[in-house]
């Protein structure tokens, strides 16, 4: 079971640029790689992520099969206003990894 | 310089009678990699129809990556991220890889237009990165990357 | 005899003249980097190109750290048969375990020879915690072996090699400049003989342990010393040994003494 990561100054002050780090592990099978027979290994990748802070989007990733294992995604957002921000990762297989972080903004 | 490091490298493989170069090739799919064109096209529909100008965009990647499974990438936008005017996505990809698309962010009004990544490279190619912004034009910046292992085999 | 000089010749000196690739940037004197050299060793990590050291710098770029989470997770989870989790016993890793990966592996009176980490860690699941051993490479043996390990972070790699252990050193020693595979060559051609230099495209660092478990980029995995033995042995067309092994454990003491001295920097991140 994928267990992810998630990091940023979660005391901020408004205005202030955050740079929220994310890693979730992945094998992010790509569907072309062959297995030792020759066979096709079936893609199983995470296809798409997304972060919200207090249900609205902040961010999302459409990702494709060359994407690394284990993918990490950063990239920044403004503190405005204090709340749940929420991180989730979608499975090819339908599954969903999902962390949460409270972000305080003084 | 420009030479495809990887074809040199299983050449030299069987020059060399080594098994270990081109048996790493040899499990790579045989599924031709992506055109220009088709690079092009792929990015035509990720931009509606925009045509990509030259600026703007950064992509930071190492010069030489030493294994091409895991490649690490910045790319950069020099435009401000105001209601007005911001970045509203990024598209990356790699004309070399059988598929050309690697991923597309999607950004708000919100921080600044950096993102990080990584990704697989079959072999030496040019990455790029094209953002498109809130008034609809679309911008693009490119970068060579020397891979010295294939994003293939065990 | 004379295949083997033609093949070595034609592996390091046709490729080192390769303009495919250059050196990663390397200042000996930039103080960055000292904590990385020790005399003439120097760990792998001063090798690697600048994106891949940023990437062990960072512990949120270290894709390994994942893995460390889920071994610290381990840590306090009760298992097996007398429901015991290490910190019952261990208390705080942080603690306990400072200092303890950095020697292994060791000489074990109770198992009565030299053992890993690996082993250390499944012992205790056995004996102590009536629990089945992890299965070698599994993702909670490394995630534990690189947590413990982690402890050790920034401690010289410090291994016993005389009184009980000698005879197990001097197999690993044996192994280390024995002639093996269809290439015929031994761990000293490439890692003594040859660092620096380009074998393939490949840039050869002294093949120090002491970033181990690593996170390879090629694996897009964090990985075992042993799993690495195994893809030096397979290198050269030679026959490889089971991961746990009694050959690759005793190489694993002499590869500990060869990195005696440099810090351990687990969990590492290399091409
Ligand atoms: C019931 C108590 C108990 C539990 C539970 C236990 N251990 Fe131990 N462990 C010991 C004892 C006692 C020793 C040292 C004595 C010996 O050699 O057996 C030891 C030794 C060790 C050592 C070697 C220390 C050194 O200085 O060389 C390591 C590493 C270790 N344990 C890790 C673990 C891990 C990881 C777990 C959980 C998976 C665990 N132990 C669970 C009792 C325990
Ligand atoms: C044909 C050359 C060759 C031979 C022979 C060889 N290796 Fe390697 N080894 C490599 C290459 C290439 C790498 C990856 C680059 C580097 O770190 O040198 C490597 C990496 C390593 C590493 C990882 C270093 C790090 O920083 O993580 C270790 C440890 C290692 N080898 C040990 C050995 C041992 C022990 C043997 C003998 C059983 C051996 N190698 C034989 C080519 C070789």
């Amino acid at each position: 079971m994928p267990t992810p990561k998630v990091k940023f100054n979660e005391t901020a002050a408004k205005g202030e640029i955050l740079e929220i780090k994310t890693m979730i592990d992945h094998d992010m099978e790509s569907g072309q790689r062959k297995d030792k027979d020759g066979k096709l290994i079936p893609r199983k990748i995470v296809n798409k992520f997304i972060c919200t802070l207090n249900g609205k989007e902040l961010f999302h990733a459409e990702m494709h099969g060359a994407v690394s294992a284990n993918p990490a995604t950063n990239f920044f957002i403004t503190a405005t206003e204090s709340g749940t921000m929420e991180f989730k990762w979608f499975d090819d297989d339908g599954s969903v990894y999902a962390i949460s972080r409270q972000l305080t903004v003084n | 310089m420009s030479q495809d490091v990887n074809s040199d490298l299983s050449r030299r493989g069987v020059l060399l009678g080594m098994g270990a170069g081109a048996a790493a090739l040899a499990l790579m799919p045989s599924v031709a990699h992506a055109t220009r064109e088709e690079a092009n096209d792929a990015f035509a529909k990720l931009t509606g129809g925009a045509k990509p100008q030259a600026g703007k965009v950064t992509l930071k990647l190492p010069e030489i990556a030493e294994n091409g499974n895991t490649v690490p990438f910045t790319v950069v936008v020099d435009n401000p991220m105001t209601e007005a005017n911001y970045v509203k996505a990024i598209h990356v990809m790699a004309e070399g890889n059988p598929a050309p698309g690697v991923v597309s962010y999607f950004l708000q009004p919100t921080g600044k237009a950096e993102v990080y990544g990584r990704m697989r490279l079959a072999k030496t190619q040019d990455v790029r990165a094209v953002a498109v912004l809130s008034d609809g034009s679309a911008w693009e910046g490119k970068k060579e990357v020397k891979v010295t292992i294939g994003g293939c085999g065990g | 005899m004379k295949t083997s000089l033609i093949a070595l010749a034609a592996l390091f000196v046709a490729l080192a003249g390769s303009a495919a690739q250059a050196d990663p940037p390397f200042d000996p004197k930039d103080p960055k980097m000292a904590p990385y050299i020790s005399g003439d060793k120097r760990s792998g990590y001063t090798f690697a190109e600048p994106e891949t050291r940023a990437m062990q710098d960072d512990e949120f770029l270290n894709p390994a750290s994942l893995w460390v989470e889920k071994g610290e997770a381990l840590w306090t989870k009760p298992d097996g048969k007398a429901n015991r989790s290490c910190s019952s016993c261990h208390g705080k890793a942080e603690d306990n375990m400072k200092g303890v990966g950095s020697v292994y592996p060791k000489y074990d009176i109770h198992a009565g020879t030299v053992i890993n980490l690996e082993q250390r860690i499944n012992m205790c699941r056995e004996k102590h915690m009536a629990a089945t051993p992890w299965k070698y490479e599994s993702e909670p043996l490394l995630a534990m072996t690189t947590f413990v390990k982690m402890q050790s972070r920034g401690m010289p790699v410090q291994v016993q090699i005389d009184g009980p252990a000698v005879s197990y050193f001097e197999n690993g020693r044996r192994f280390y400049y024995e002639r093996r595979g269809m290439n015929d060559l031994a761990c000293k051609h490439c890692h003594e003989d040859n660092w620096g230099n380009h074998v393939r495209t490949e840039l050869l660092s002294q093949g120090m342990t002491n970033g181990f478990p690593t996170y390879r980029l090629k694996w897009q995995k964090l990985g075992s010393l042993h799993r690495r033995l195994a893809g030096c042995n397979e290198e050269i067309r030679a026959e490889p040994y089971p991961l746990g092994s009694r050959e690759y454990v005793d190489l694993e003491l002499y590869l500990a003494w060869r990195a005696q001295g440099l810090q351990v920097e687990t969990p590492s991140v290399r091409k």
